[in-house]
């Protein structure tokens, strides 16, 4: 885990195995929340746990690889960059990536 | 000055204008129109013609006076400003921008999409050369450019194919036959036209295309376009046949033009989502009008409702009349296809017991028609082959006006009632062309004005000038009547949008490809093998419907709710609904509950309008705890699934009880409980026809009666009610004498139901779009001999039931009940007490 003035900007969160291929999970960085998806189609992505609409579970949302839709209210996130294409306020996106097996999430 | 732009030069982008200007919008807005067709306006529907016609004649001269909706000067005489053949890619929304193809930006105060359609070409092997272009000798049929590159090729070919038998489809066949091509439809389906045509109408249709000469090829797929050399050489089927052809015109449905308003952010279902005022729901600055708008889940093929909502849109954004609202429109449609005349209003066939049907067939002459009648008013009319008694029918249909006491006469002149007075007697505000929404007043008001002749009103109002099929009125109404639209709505048949097939076709492939995963699927039969988020729910329900024991079962195809088996709430908790069959329990299950609420500090415990007592906002990762101390089955109120059955107390304690409705109830819910669908199936039981649970407005409902005289209680089951979001009494599907019965028969129905309704389509659709009597005839007499098949795969799903709950106490996915909301405190729902 490496800081950078004492905010955690990176971690490593375990076995990539822990998010079932194609679902996403919650994880916590520092404290922000994170929601990691693990597309069927290959890599990992990063977005802010929690919907900019109001405030779904981003991680429990199904996605095809492209995009989240959030549980709630069924607004899309695109995965790479959190914009969203259904007229909600754009999500957070962070990076994700797999290292020796290890997801490791980072805040930019 | 404010900037008014329109994006889409297309039927009603102009219309939007003309309506715009004869408000006096030019006083109001600096107007600025993009489209990126290299052309003025020009009418889409005189496509057929052009295509009919011989090669560049009709972009020539003469005709293109009549192609051509508005010429050029007219923009510049109305100080528009035209692009055309400028794309706009994106909306800056917050800059209020558009940004176009050739680098150029333009701001708007009023924005109105109106970019229409495109051509669907379903993904087949052999149809395209490259991302862009399509291979050559295959064309669509939707733009002027469609148009002149089919009969440039078409010169010297032989043989053509049309994939798609709809109204386009039959239009280009009919256009490349007077090129001396030999034609052939493919369509998939045994229904030509099926959009607007029902069976028995469709096979008058199809025997005067044949007599003309058209080959049609029905019930038949394509599922590749051969090719050599880099050009069309034939198509093969999916039964492996071949057909050689040096041409293919894919006319297998259209799909709006959405991008644009995806890309910028707008609210998109199958359209852009609009509101009464034709307004975004998401941007009071932008509108959309025509093909590209969804209005009340409604999107139009015709130009007819286009119209209307061009005239409202108009009023809006000119503020003519703020308050003007778009309500949608009922479709009459009146065509010539292929030289044969067609008319077609409301509903294809009767739906209810009650519905009186007059039906006249002619095969020899290509004569059919019918007309549907319900409480007296005329709610249905289809014609082919003779449309004469069109106008007033339509004027019947729209009015909704009083019908003659001897319904034949509808459809013919029996004696006095001379036709030649119909024109005449329509009151002024009759539509007559309702390609151009030309009413009779407004031909009548032309020819007070002056208008000589026939032509002379149809060129000041443009009457007959889009399909041309009310020409005839047009003239007698110079003398008055009415006239029509017609076209293709998109095609809605996909089970899901991410799979371009209808649920029969993506059955038939499952099973033949023998798909038991939803990626499977999406590898299969989507357009490049691509996943669609908004598919994967359907096709899990369609797997595990189908595949009750080898489904593979993958998490991700499935919704929140039915991976936690619980119903997502508006913080991210969840609410847990222990079944409780046929709305009976006893002290010591509801003390359970009582001791689990406290336990676990449940914020509401409420009794539901299902019968059964729910407990809400309990956080995810309490589930497995919550569940493991009720020790009660899941109740499945989450799923698209089997959910309760209501039931009256009955013969046990009811002094008006005929039947134990307590008992069938729990016997059909312990029976097909949990059993998943294309959407949610509620039952009730009541023991006698007073009715208490309800059961006239359940998916299947039945009701204990009086049996005949010396015979006991009879079962009468009501299937396709409904009291939520629509409100539909229930049809009699049966009266029944034993309690097994109605148990054997509910469980069939519902097996049909599953079997082929499509995805979230309710029974109170469902019943009626099969018609009743279909299903009877399937459910109850068995004509088509799967009564014993049906009864069979239901009794497989009932065996392989295992409560979901239960399950997943002992084989969870990793992470499954893990908080997804880390640091968010939940429940953020509020806690209420017991009524203090
Ligand atoms: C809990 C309950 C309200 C209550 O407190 O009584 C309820 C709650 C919800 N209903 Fe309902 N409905 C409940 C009985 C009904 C009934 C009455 C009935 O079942 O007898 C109806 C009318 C009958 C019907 O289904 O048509 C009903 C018609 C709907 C509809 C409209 C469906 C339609 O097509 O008309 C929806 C929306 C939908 O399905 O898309 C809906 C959707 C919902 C959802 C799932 C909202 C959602 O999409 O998330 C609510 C979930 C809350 C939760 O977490 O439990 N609920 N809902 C009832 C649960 C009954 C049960 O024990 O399972
Ligand atoms: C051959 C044929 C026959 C038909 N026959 C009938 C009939 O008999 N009766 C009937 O009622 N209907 C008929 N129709 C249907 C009718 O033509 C359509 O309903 C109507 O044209 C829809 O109008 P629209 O303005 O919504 O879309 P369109 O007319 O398709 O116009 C949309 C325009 O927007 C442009 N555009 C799209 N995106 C952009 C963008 N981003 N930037 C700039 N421009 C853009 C498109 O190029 C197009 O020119 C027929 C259609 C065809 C193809
Ligand atoms: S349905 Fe009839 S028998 Fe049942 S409770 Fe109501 S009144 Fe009593
Ligand atoms: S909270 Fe995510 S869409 Fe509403």
């Amino acid at each position: 885990m490496s800081t950078e003035t004492g905010r955690v900007v990176e971690a490593r969160l375990g076995p990539v195995e822990q998010i079932p291929l194609g679902e996403g999970r919650a994880f916590l960085v520092g404290d922000e929340p994170v929601a990691v998806f693990r597309p069927r189609s290959g890599g990992l992505h990063a977005l802010r746990a929690i919907c900019p609409h109001r405030g779904g579970p981003l991680a429990d949302g199904l996605t095809d690889g492209e995009v989240v839709v959030c549980p709630l209210h069924q607004h899309q996130f695109s995965l790479t960059d959190g914009s969203c294409a259904t007229g909600a306020p754009d999500a957070t996106a962070y990076s994700a990536r797999e290292e020796d097996g290890e997801l490791v999430v980072r805040l930019r | 000055m404010r900037r008014l732009v329109v994006v889409g030069n297309g039927m009603s982008g102009a219309r939007a204008l003309e309506e715009i200007l004869a408000r006096g919008g030019d006083e109001q807005f600096a107007i600025t129109v993009f489209g990126d067709e290299p052309y003025g306006n020009y009418n889409r529907i005189l496509l057929s013609e052009v295509l009919a016609n011989a090669a560049d004649e009709a972009v020539d001269d003469d005709d293109a006076d009549d192609l051509y909706l508005n010429p050029l000067d007219w923009y510049d005489e109305n100080g528009i400003t035209l692009h055309a053949g400028v794309r706009i890619v994106r909306i800056d929304r917050h800059a209020k921008v558009v940004l176009g193809d050739d680098g150029s930006v333009t701001p708007y105060d009023v924005l109105v999409l109106a970019t229409g359609s495109r051509s669907f070409f379903p993904p087949m092997e052999g149809m395209w050369a490259s991302n862009t272009e399509l291979t050559r000798g295959v064309f669509g049929f939707r733009s002027l450019d469609d148009a002149t590159n089919m009969l440039r090729h078409v010169q010297g070919r032989h043989s053509a194919v049309v994939i798609g038998g709809g109204l386009l489809g039959l239009e280009a066949a009919a256009g490349l036959q007077a090129h001396g091509v030999a034609v052939h439809v493919v369509h998939p389906t045994e229904v030509l036209m099926n959009q607007q045509l029902e069976a028995e109408a469709s096979k008058v249709l199809r025997s005067k295309l044949e007599q003309m000469g058209m080959h049609l090829h029905l019930g038949v797929k394509t599922n590749e376009i051969l090719t050599s050399d880099g050009s069309v050489s034939g198509v093969r089927f999916t039964d492996g046949s071949e057909l050689a052809c040096d041409m293919v015109v894919v006319t297998a449905g259209i799909r709006p033009n959405i991008g644009l308003a995806m890309v910028s952010g707008l609210e998109t279902q199958r359209a852009i989502v609009v509101d009464d005022t034709m307004r975004s729901v998401d941007d009071d600055a932008i509108f959309a009008v025509g093909e590209c708008a969804q209005h009340r889940g409604e999107v139009y093929g015709v130009v007819g409702p286009l119209w209307e909502q061009a005239a409202v849109l108009a009023d809006v954004v000119t503020g003519a009349d703020p308050h003007a609202e778009y309500h949608g429109s009922r479709l009459a449609t009146k065509l010539k296809v292929a030289g044969v005349d067609v008319a077609q209003m409301g509903v294809k066939a009767p739906e209810r017991e009650s519905d009186e049907f007059v039906q006249f067939s002619e095969t020899g002459r290509g004569v059919y028609q019918t007309v549907v009648i319900r409480d007296g008013t005329l709610i249905g009319a289809t014609l082919v082959g003779d449309v004469s008694k069109v106008a007033a029918l339509t004027q019947a249909f729209d009015s909704r006006s009083a019908l003659p006491e001897e319904r034949v006469r509808l459809l013919f002149d029996l004696g006095a009632a001379g036709d030649a007075s119909a024109a005449a007697d329509l009151p002024d505000d009759t539509q007559i062309c309702h390609c151009n929404g030309v009413s009779k007043g407004d031909l009548v008001a032309c020819v007070e004005h002056g208008a000589e002749s026939v032509s002379a009103c149809m060129t000041q109002t443009r009457a007959s000038k889009g399909c041309g099929s009310c020409k005839g009125l047009v003239k007698e109404v110079v003398e008055a009547a009415l006239g029509g639209a017609g076209a293709e709505d998109p095609a809605d048949s996909y089970y899901v949008p991410g799979i371009p097939l209808d649920k029969p076709t993506l059955m038939r492939e499952i099973r033949e490809r023998g798909l038991r995963s939803v990626s499977a699927v999406f590898a299969a039969l989507a357009p490049d093998g691509n996943e669609h988020v908004g598919s994967k729910m359907g096709l899990t329900a369609l797997l595990r419907m189908m595949w009750p024991d080898e489904f593979v079962d993958e998490r991700d195809g499935r919704f929140i709710n039915d991976r936690v088996h619980a119903n997502i709430q508006r913080d991210g908790t969840f609410s847990v609904v222990p079944r409780m069959s046929g709305g009976v329990t006893d002290a010591a299950q509801l003390r359970r509950i009582a001791d689990v609420a406290e336990k676990h500090d449940i914020p509401m415990i409420k009794l539901t309008g299902g019968q059964r007592i729910d407990l809400l906002g309990v956080p995810k990762e309490k589930l497995q705890e919550v569940w493991r101390d009720l020790d009660m089955p899941s109740g499945w109120a989450y799923g698209k699934s089997f959910r309760t059955v209501k039931t009256c107390v009955g013969t046990d304690f009811c002094r008006f009880g005929l039947g134990d409705s307590t008992r069938l109830g729990i016997d059909l819910e312990e029976r097909y409980k949990g059993i998943e669908g294309p959407a949610k199936m509620k039952l009730a039981v009541s023991g006698c026809p007073r009715n208490c649970a309800e059961s006239m407005v359940k998916d299947v409902g039945l009701v204990a009666v009086e049996g005949r005289p010396g015979g006991s209680t009879q079962w009468q089951i009501y299937v396709g009610g409904a009291a939520g979001a629509t409100v539909r009494k229930g049809d009699v599907l049966a009266t029944v004498d034993t309690h097994a019965d109605a148990l054997r028969l509910t469980g069939r129905f519902l097996q049909y139901y599953r079997e082929n309704a499509n995805w979230l389509e309710r029974t109170y659709d469902f019943v009626p779009r099969m018609g009743l009597d279909h299903i009877i005839g399937v459910v109850v007499d068995d004509t088509e001999g799967i009564a014993a098949e049906l009864d069979a795969r239901m009794q497989e799903s009932v065996d392989r039931y295992a409560d979901p709950w239960a399950t997943d106490q002992v084989d969870r996915t990793p992470g499954q009940f893990h908080d997804a909301l880390p640091l968010v405190p939940l429940p953020q729902v509020p806690v209420r007490g017991a009524a203090r």
